[in-house]
């Protein structure tokens, strides 16, 4: 694990965060869209809202960090690194925004934390025998190309 | 009767999301190290080989099933129940699923990580 790979898995956590907040913020404000056939239109207009736009380019960014992190690492190793954002939301309304947390929401930070770092102290990536095969076929592929 | 529907949702959510996300796990690693990939031949190779390979189609497709399962169940049921419920069960059926279909050695440390972590979440929604 480099210190780029470390910052992909923050990105994880950072862009989806901040995307699905500004997308909320921005639905929000458009009050209750109902989704049918009716309303498609509206649906489509939604788009256009400055909130919503940056919320879904944020999205873009958080899944092509997600994509990255998966090309090479383990899926349970990346997908608790997902919910380090309801953390990140937590903090961010006791120490921005002076929120008062209740008890049982510090007792799922801890818990979440705690998976969190089980994961991240251990290996990112467990070698399979059939894994391996596969990553040496396409590795083979790549030099044939390459000598083409 | 909405309860029923409000499940119905919560499990096809899990379904299709763990679907999705093993699909698309196992298309990243056919790709390899896109970073790696990147520095090599470019961006625009990096786009090109993810888009070409099927299942990362396929893995979208079911997490698009998943997104709009989420939608109809949040209009069946509340949302402090359908979104930690869907989101918990989809960590523990993760875990599962990587081991089955991506032989990724789950151990112990990932067992407990995933317990861990589905638990914070409902908490969290509390």
């Amino acid at each position: 694990m480099t210190f780029r790979k470390y910052l992909v898995l923050a990105g994880i956590t950072i862009f989806g965060t901040a995307g699905d907040s500004l997308l909320a913020r921005g639905m929000k404000e458009l009050g209750n869209v109902n989704v049918s056939l009716h309303h498609l239109s509206a649906l489509l207009l939604a788009i256009l809202n400055p909130w919503v736009t940056t919320g879904i380019l944020l999205l873009l960014a958080f899944f092509a960090c997600y994509m990255s992190a998966l090309s090479w690492a383990d899926l349970t190793y990346v997908l608790p690194a997902t919910s380090l954002g309801y953390v990140l939301v937590a903090l961010i309304a006791r120490f921005g925004f002076h929120e008062e947390i209740s008890p049982t929401r510090w007792l799922g930070i801890a818990l979440i934390a705690a998976g969190v770092g089980f994961v991240a102290a251990g290996p990112s990536v467990t070698p399979s025998r059939q894994r391996l095969d596969s990553r040496e076929a396409s590795r083979d592929a790549l030099s044939q190309e390459v000598k083409l | 009767m909405k309860d029923i529907y409000a499940w119905a949702a919560i499990g096809l959510v899990v379904l299709a999301s763990t679907t999705g996300d093993v699909l698309l796990s196992y298309s990243m690693k056919r790709v390899g190290d896109v970073g790696e990939l990147w520095k090599r031949r470019g961006v625009l190779a990096v786009v090109g080989r993810v888009l070409r390979t099927p299942t990362f189609t396929l893995g979208l497709m079911a997490m698009t099933i998943a997104f709009y399962s989420l939608l109809f169940g949040l209009s069946w049921g509340n949302l402090s129940l359908v979104v930690p419920a869907s989101a918990s069960l989809s960590f523990v059926a993760n875990a599962v699923a990587a081991r089955i279909f991506l032989h990724e050695r789950v151990g112990r440390r990932r067992w407990i990580a995933a317990l861990l972590v589905a638990g914070g979440v409902v908490l969290m929604a509390l």
